[in-house]
């Protein structure tokens, strides 16, 4: 039939055609960075300072801002999050729980430049107010929003992750008399161990992915924050900033740099999660 | 037996989660709903011009948001246009033809096309625009050239919903047809692929609303903060959340910052009636999808 064998080699040049995206995406950046990775100026770069004045482009300052916002969003988010889940699947009564998630569910919709239009006129002048320093766009107020936007995520996979639990585990618990509370400390979570740590790292890749967020709220300093209440900025900003400059500057190729380093960050990422619920199928 | 100190503290702990986070989002969502609705209304999105005159292009919205909105409706018809058919096709194969280490290495794949930021994908529609300016002189960042970036964003989306609602369909169904002796392409087109098209759908949706709010692409790919209605596909155009993070940073008087929100709420009221309608469509794939890895 050739009819069959047509179809299914369109099908299969779909497939090549979208997977060939992922890889075109990196070969692209590489060949427009690639001054960078002679000499060794790749790594270079990522440890020296942003001065242009002096002639230093490095993005350590970036990569700095990135990590600390990152971090601090996770320690808002992730103790958030778990409590949530464990609300939604456990502790609330049947018909609040469903609400809550129907809620979760709605605001994983809702558009990130939204969560930062709010931030700029509510956050930022908050945070200034309160700590009385500098203009209020800092490390603190991107990170609290931040984790506004990563913990829906963050608790859709948890609830899935809790309520996997096999049948017989839970109707173990209920016929030894455990409370919900209990069932949820002695069973669900030493069950879900490896179902809570790929959420964490999921959501670990979309902190450091969003990039409107810490655009709006965190200031878009070029220097390494020291405290908090510092303004950073991240490596996605520093992208959507620097876009304008000229193109044949080394300024214009370090933002290839901060984008492989993201690329390779989230990707790795993406591939231990995969690890993961490889030893997640072959443990039971 | 009396509850321990942990149980106790675990239980209070949980509810305190879960209505902090209710009062933060009833707390965003309230403030926009308070300063936007009062300058809701045809003037916000038309200005001075009539409605009809805008939609005819017979006379320039200069003041209101008509054409950040047209801006984003042409780009996402165009992306998601550009999308479905590879993603449904890629899905199909991924489904019904492919298997085992195949199967598991395009998956993987794909997984990581979704977990790339989209500003690196805006950067690689950049960079592709400038490699093309080389060759072509008329190409900038454009219309298209952010179309077809956003399609890459949203290539997962619809891979995986294609993927996953033709995988959940039940042996049954799956087997009838091949008994009466259709061939695998019958099958698909007869029976499979209509009795997931609900999934797909929703899929489609999602991708509809991921393209509407995506901010960072289209950054990088050609959006700028006043064109009008874009005259081809070669040219910049104007778009709904871009509007909103520029008037967030540059507004200059209480008439555009009011605007601003105005703005804010109409995408929110859109992404919320895309995802109603998605989640209208099929509730049970949808959490897999929204885990937007």
């Amino acid at each position: 039939m050739k009819k069959e064998y047509f179809a299914e080699k369109g099908f299969l040049g779909a497939a090549i055609l979208s997977a060939s995206a992922t890889v075109l995406i990196l070969i692209f950046m590489i060949f427009l960075g690639f001054p960078l990775f002679r000499d060794g100026q790749f790594y270079t770069l990522l440890t020296t300072s942003w001065n242009p004045d002096k002639g230093l482009f490095g993005i350590y300052p970036m990569l700095a801002g990135t990590l600390s916002i990152v971090f601090l969003s996770l320690c808002w988010a992730f103790p958030l999050s778990l409590g949530a889940s464990a609300l939604i699947s456990v502790i609330a009564p049947p018909g609040f729980s469903k609400f809550c998630k129907k809620t979760v569910q709605m605001l994983t919709g809702v558009p990130t430049v939204i969560y930062g239009f709010v931030g700029v006129f509510l956050l930022v002048p908050f945070i200034r107010e309160m700590f009385e320093s500098g203009s209020g766009m800092s490390i603190l107020s991107a990170s609290l929003m931040l984790s506004m936007v990563i913990s829906p995520t963050m608790i859709l996979v948890f609830t899935d992750t809790f309520e996997s639990i096999p049948a017989s585990y839970s109707a173990a618990a209920d016929a030894l008399g455990a409370t919900p509370v209990q069932k949820f400390i002695y069973v669900i979570l030493p069950y879900s161990r490896r179902g809570i740590f790929s959420g964490l790292i999921l959501s670990v890749g979309r902190a450091m992915g969003d990039t409107l967020i810490a655009l709006m709220l965190a200031g878009n300093a070029v220097a390494a924050p020291g405290s908090i209440l510092d303004s950073a900025r991240t490596m996605t900003a520093h992208i959507a900033l620097v876009i304008a400059a000229d193109f044949d500057s080394i300024e214009f190729k370090t933002i290839f740099a901060a984008g492989i380093v993201l690329y390779l960050f989230t990707a790795s990422l993406i591939l231990l999660v995969r690890i993961i619920g490889r030893m997640d199928m072959n443990s039971r | 037996m009396k509850p321990s100190a942990v149980e106790i503290f675990i239980k209070y702990f949980a509810w305190l989660c879960g209505l902090l986070l209710m009062s933060a989002s009833i707390l965003i969502i309230s403030y926009l709903l308070f300063k936007g609705v009062p300058g809701l209304g045809l003037s916000l999105i038309f200005g001075d011009t009539s409605p009809v005159d805008a939609f005819l292009l017979r006379r320039q919205v200069l003041t209101g948001l008509f054409p950040a909105m047209a801006g984003t409706c042409l780009l996402v018809l165009l992306a998601v246009g550009i999308a479905i058919p590879v993603g449904i096709a890629a899905g199909i194969y991924l489904a019904e033809y492919s298997s085992g280490d195949i199967k598991s290495f395009f998956s993987l794949i794909y997984d990581i096309l979704a977990g790339v930021p989209s500003i690196v994908i805006g950067l690689f529609g950049f960079s592709l625009a400038i490699s093309l300016h080389h060759y072509v002189r008329e190409i900038y960042p454009c219309l298209l050239i952010s179309a077809l970036a956003l399609a890459f964003l949203v290539l997962p989306y619809l891979i995986r919903t294609t993927q996953f609602s033709m995988e959940s369909i039940s042996p049954e169904i799956r087997l009838t047809a091949p008994a009466l002796g259709a061939t695998k392409l019958q099958n698909i087109a007869y029976v499979l692929f209509p009795r997931s098209l609900p999934g797909i759908a929703s899929g489609v949706i999602l991708a509809v609303g991921r393209c509407t709010e995506d901010t960072a692409v289209i950054m990088l790919t050609g959006v700028v903060a006043s064109a009008g209605i874009p005259g081809s596909l070669l040219s910049s155009y104007e778009a709904l959340p871009f509007y909103i993070y520029y008037i967030s940073s540059q507004y200059r008087d209480a008439y555009e910052l009011q605007t601003g929100y105005g703005a804010a709420l109409i995408l929110l009221i859109i992404c919320a009636c895309l995802f109603l309608a998605a989640f209208y469509l099929k509730n049970r794939l949808i959490n897999r999808m929204l885990y937007r890895q």
